[in-house]
């Protein structure tokens, strides 16, 4: 059997790999442990957030399925930072745990050219640094053009729960137990990583008068540019806001021997970004109470989560005698029923020095990773990648140049090109702070920056290419437009104080005017497509910011576009500084950019690279 | 290479004389533009041009431009080069008005790389480029490091820290808004916090950069009956070191009579006119005069007659220079001594065969610890590139402060706070990039 791609692992990486490459038209096979399990949301019950939500719409925009999913499984949609400005403005949303899953399992056996199987895979099928295929746990070979590894936590995963260290992956599942180990013969580095989950609660069994209530926004959102939501929203699931308090510590500092994580029993890197409970008291011992919250996982009655809460902040690795100590001493939860206890889970990472800038591996030719495997954390993240090594693994077969998005193009490009110029020594999560072109990566215009993209892999349609096109030519003529629109002072005076008579463009660039205001002095504006209104009035009021922030991305762009030859030899270049030999060697940069980037390496030995370059390569730098 | 580079091109404090070289498209016009004299765009190429670079309506100082047009020039771009007289502090001001008027500061070795990338120097010649841009670097490395020891970058350091401190607090909002416990960062807190970090930028631009030796130098007053030997001494100093003689006004308002340039820093001797022209009768007014001279000057040198007993005017001015720093030149030292002076702190010397007049500068150089200023405090002088940096922070701090009480939201804020960080970091030869996020995980308790 022969497929041109297979992509192992049915998480939120494996699915965007999958959906895209067959939907390119190549024929792909998904190889994941359970098929039911395609799409689980195995820790939050939620999707997007903070900088995460602007990935959701990056992967939508180059036509991947998260956003479209989610959209048909959401129980709750927030807009965040609606007041911190327009660079950091993102949408979450609580979605289904059940209905999530099963849209997408629906959405993926529907697909052409997709196939789906349910094996374990334990080896790959190499020849002279060339992926073939790969063996099953069975033995049974299968083989590829490209093989795509999104295999998650499922890399020889251990479950944690104090003493307790089971050998499988999250809910039990069955884990890949020689993968890792066949990876580090072929040469790649291996690391071991570790993350967590809260514990789950029975509602019926919570006091929920006792915590204060955390609501849906009145307005509808959607993550896809390509339809609406189907959420109730004027009757959205609500979430709870509760604290720990000094007995919930006191238990946790009194068992703190007992943990995982304390006991010694944890050898894998955990990320800052999700700490253990035990590990927030202890760093930060002078902090009386830390916030938590009780989100819900499903309303599908009579399904596995339906009831059960999701209890955010509360990640542990303590055993489940603790564990239901710690719950009871919070308010509303003295006599809560736990319903799945938490757990620690370390896994088998590759170190992602070790991947290209395309997602293809370093080590073997046609091998693409994504996700997990890469060293990050989050659904959001995984997908992200997850659609690029679907592209690229196309591309590759096509024999075309890889997608790479840049930092100042995308999240998705911010968080490929950490990834594989710094590294990571911890699951990677993103933030908007590490985005230094964030006021150009906004989740409004995300459809702007990579639609194109997604057209010219042929995950977007002609529908979706022309309505982009609308959108952009309607916002250049309102740009236009607002120019010329004269409002006399005299509907002016109704807002501003003294007002004279000035244009709509000027009145936009009114730090105090917002869209609501705008609709009241130009009526017009109330029949415009909210969205062209929205990236209008961002793109008027921030001109200059964003301007500022184009200039520079630009200067960036000339840089990214100094390729540096695959074959290049560092020994050959005689006075590079040994730090920076060392580590352009290991990287093996593909632009003067990404070498700039890598800590270590010094303008003087950009400098250096380039002479080197001309002398080398001549013009063609 | 589309931008247009600049550095001081000879050795700082070596001598009278100091050349910027500017090279690459617009080099001209952008000097030009700082320029009074005829309109460089207009000049032939390979002219040397005489007038002034005037900035903010100011004179800063007297220079001779070269210009170089493409493509005859050692980078194959347009070349300017100013020739300048003035020492360490004027140097280093010229320099740091031409990086805030566009220019980049040359990386170490880039005149050499542009030369080669623009096909001046041949391969087998660009061989030596690489030895050329490692050392040039590694001189650079050597006085940066040499330069940011003390104060200084303890200073920066600390701005840096607030920043971070500020950002982290800003941007831990932005990434957890639903951590309800946390600060609500509004414009009012950050415009407050941005006033303190933008005075304590101010102080730090000030004291290092208007430190007023390197400014203006040491306005050394010269003082003593007539024709005990003043302008002998003066004159003396000037020919050996080929200084200006000018009558061009000082910076303390004071007629300069001439100057001179000790280990890159310019010495100014005030006129004493006052007391020169003075007779008996007018004698007590001629003191006052040198009272006024001693009260404003750096330093003073009172120079006596080794061959006189001591008059009751001199013995007054004793004792007002002993207030002050100064030194005591007892000139005539070839001639029979009949000063009744006791030997503490005196230098003998002539100017007929001009001994003791390196003691003299040896003692000037001692009471300001010149040698020790161009070594041990490199960077308050030396460093235009590390002054235009901070000035560039200033800048970010000002605009941020401006979007605050614009209204502008907090993300756009935050982005001039992180490049005010970041400038404020390649001062410090710190750039780097996680620190931020290490901060706001080290001081927040955030996650799942």
């Amino acid at each position: 059997m022969k497929y041109d791609v297979i992509v192992v692992g049915g998480g939120h990486a494996g699915i965007e790999a999958a959906y895209a490459t067959s939907k390119i038209g190549h024929s792909t096979l998904l190889i994941t442990g359970n098929i039911k399990n395609i799409g689980d949301m195995p820790c939050n019950p939620s999707i997007g957030g903070s900088s995460k939500g602007v990935i959701v719409r990056e992967v939508d925009a180059l036509g991947g399925l998260m956003g479209k999913v989610a959209d048909k499984a959401l129980l709750q949609m927030k807009m965040l930072n609606s007041s911190k400005g327009p660079a950091v403005q993102c949408l979450r949303g609580q979605a289904d745990k059940e209905l999530y899953p099963s849209i997408m399992q629906k959405a993926l056996m529907s697909q052409k050219n997709l196939e789906l199987k349910e094996a374990i895979v334990e080896d790959l099928i190499v020849e002279s640094n060339n992926v073939k295929g790969v063996i099953l746990s069975d033995g049974s070979k299968i083989f590829c053009d490209i093989l795509i590894l999104t295999t998650g936590t499922y890399l020889k995963s251990e479950i944690l729960r104090g003493s307790e260290k089971l050998a499988e992956g999250p809910h039990g599942e069955v884990r890949s137990n020689y993968l890792s180990d066949r990876l580090k013969d072929l040469g790649f580095k291996i690391i071991r990583l570790k993350t967590g989950t809260p514990p789950r609660i029975d509602v019926r069994t919570a006091d929920l008068n006792k915590m204060q209530e955390e609501l849906g926004d009145d307005t509808r959102y959607s993550f896809s540019f390509d339809g609406e939501s189907s959420y109730d929203v004027n009757n959205q699931e609500k979430c709870y806001l509760i604290y720990t308090n000094h007995k919930t510590h006191e238990i946790i500092k009194d068992n703190l021997d007992k943990s995982s994580m304390y006991g010694g029993y944890v050898t894998g890197v955990g990320p800052r970004y999700c700490p253990s409970i035990e590990d927030k008291i202890v760093r930060f011992s002078d902090k009386e109470r830390h916030i938590l919250f009780l989100e819900p996982q499903s309303m599908v009655e009579n399904s596995k989560y339906y009831n059960s809460y999701y209890l955010q902040g509360f990640s542990t690795s303590m055993p489940p005698d603790v564990q239901e100590e710690m719950v009871h001493s919070l308010e509303g939860l003295e006599n809560a029923r736990i319903l799945e206890y938490a757990y620690a889970i370390e896994y088998d990472a590759i170190d992602p020095l070790q991947v290209k800038p395309s997602l293809e591996s370093k080590i073997l030719n046609g091998l693409f990773t994504a996700g997990q495997i890469n060293g990050t954390s989050g659904y959001e993240e995984a997908a992200g990648q997850g659609i690029i090594a679907g592209i690229n693994a196309s591309r590759k077969i096509k024999g075309l140049e890889p997608l790479i998005l840049k930092r100042n193009e995308a999240y998705i490009g911010v968080l490929i090109d950490d990834l594989v110029t710094k590294g990571t020594i911890e699951p990677y999560r993103m933030l908007t702070s590490r985005a230094e072109y964030r006021l150009l990566l906004r989740h409004d215009n995300a459809d702007i920056r990579l639609r194109n993209y997604g057209f010219e892999a042929g995950l977007i349609s002609d529908s979706q290419k022309e309505k982009l096109d609308r959108k952009i030519l309607q916002c250049e003529e309102w740009k236009e437009k607002i120019k010329k629109i004269k409002i006399d002072k005299s509907i002016l005076n109704n807002f501003f104080e003294n007002a004279r008579t000035s244009s709509l463009e000027e009145i936009i660039k009114r730090p105090v005017v917002n869209l609501e205001m705008l609709k009241e002095i130009y009526p017009e504006f109330k029949l415009c497509d909210k969205e062209i209104l929205e990236e209008l009035v961002i793109e008027v009021k921030y001109e200059g910011y964003i301007v500022k922030a184009y200039n520079d991305a630009q200067k960036l762009t000339k840089l990214e576009g100094k390729q540096i030859p695959s074959d290049i030899d560092y020994k050959k270049i005689k006075n590079l500084a040994s730090e920076a030999r060392e580590k352009l060697e290991k990287i093996r940069p593909i632009s003067i950019a990404q070498a700039s980037r890598i800590s270590g390496v010094n303008p003087a030995d950009i400098s250096i690279l380039a002479v080197y370059l001309r002398k080398e390569y001549g013009k063609n730098e | 290479m589309d931008d247009i580079i600049a550095a001081i091109s000879t050795a700082l404090g070596a001598g009278g004389i100091s050349i910027i070289r500017v090279s690459g498209k617009g080099s001209i016009s952008l000097v030009n533009s700082l320029f009074s004299g005829k309109n460089l765009e207009e000049v032939e190429s390979h002219t040397i041009n005489y007038g002034h670079i005037v900035y903010d309506g100011e004179i800063i100082d007297e220079v001779l431009v070269s210009i170089m047009k493409a493509p005859k020039t050692y980078t194959v771009e347009d070349v300017v080069e100013i020739n300048l007289h003035g020492g360490i502090a004027t140097t280093n001001k010229v320099l740091e008005i031409l990086l805030r008027s566009g220019c980049r500061q040359a990386e170490p070795g880039e005149f050499t790389k542009r030369a080669f990338l623009n096909g001046r120097i041949d391969l087998v010649e660009a061989e030596a480029v690489g030895d050329i841009i490692e050392a040039e670097s590694e001189e650079a490395r050597k006085m940066s490091v040499q330069g940011l020891t003390g104060k200084l970058s303890q200073i920066i350091s600390s701005i840096r820290e607030r920043l971070l401190n500020l950002e982290s607090r800003i941007e831990v909002n932005i990434d957890y808004p639903e951590y309800e416990d946390l600060e609500d960062m509004t414009t009012e807190k950050i415009g407050k916090e941005l006033e303190e970090i933008g005075q304590e930028i101010e102080t730090m631009l000030e004291e290092s950069k208007n430190g007023k030796i390197i400014k203006s130098g040491i306005d050394v007053a010269l003082v003593g009956r007539p024709n005990v030997g003043k302008s002998s001494i003066l004159n003396a100093f000037l020919e050996e070191e080929k200084a200006i003689v000018t009558n061009i006004a000082g910076t303390t308002r004071d007629i300069v009579e001439g100057r001179m340039i000790l280990n890159g820093i310019m010495i100014n001797f005030i006129d004493t006119a006052g007391i020169r022209e003075t007779n008996d009768e007018v004698e007590k007014i001629g003191v006052d005069k040198s009272m006024q001279i001693i009260e404003k000057a750096d330093l003073i040198i009172l120079v006596l007659n080794n061959n006189e007993k001591l008059s009751n005017e001199e013995k007054e001015l004793l004792k007002y220079v002993s207030t002050k720093k100064n030194i005591i030149f007892v000139n005539k030292n070839d001639l029979d001594k009949k000063i009744d002076i006791a030997d503490e702190n005196v230098v003998y010397g002539n100017t007929v065969d001009k001994n003791g007049l390196d003691s003299l500068k040896n003692a000037i150089k001692s009471i300001f610890q010149l040698d020790d200023l161009v070594k041990k405090d490199f960077t308050y002088i030396s460093n235009a590139r590390q002054l235009s940096l901070i000035n560039r922070a200033y800048e970010y701090i000002k605009s941020a402060e401006e979007a605050v009480s614009m209204e502008i939201p907090v993300d756009i804020i935050e982005n001039d706070l992180a490049n005010a960080r970041k400038t404020l970091g390649e001062v410090l030869g710190e750039v780097y990039d996680e620190e931020l996020i290490d901060t706001l995980f080290a001081n927040f308790c955030l996650g799942k």
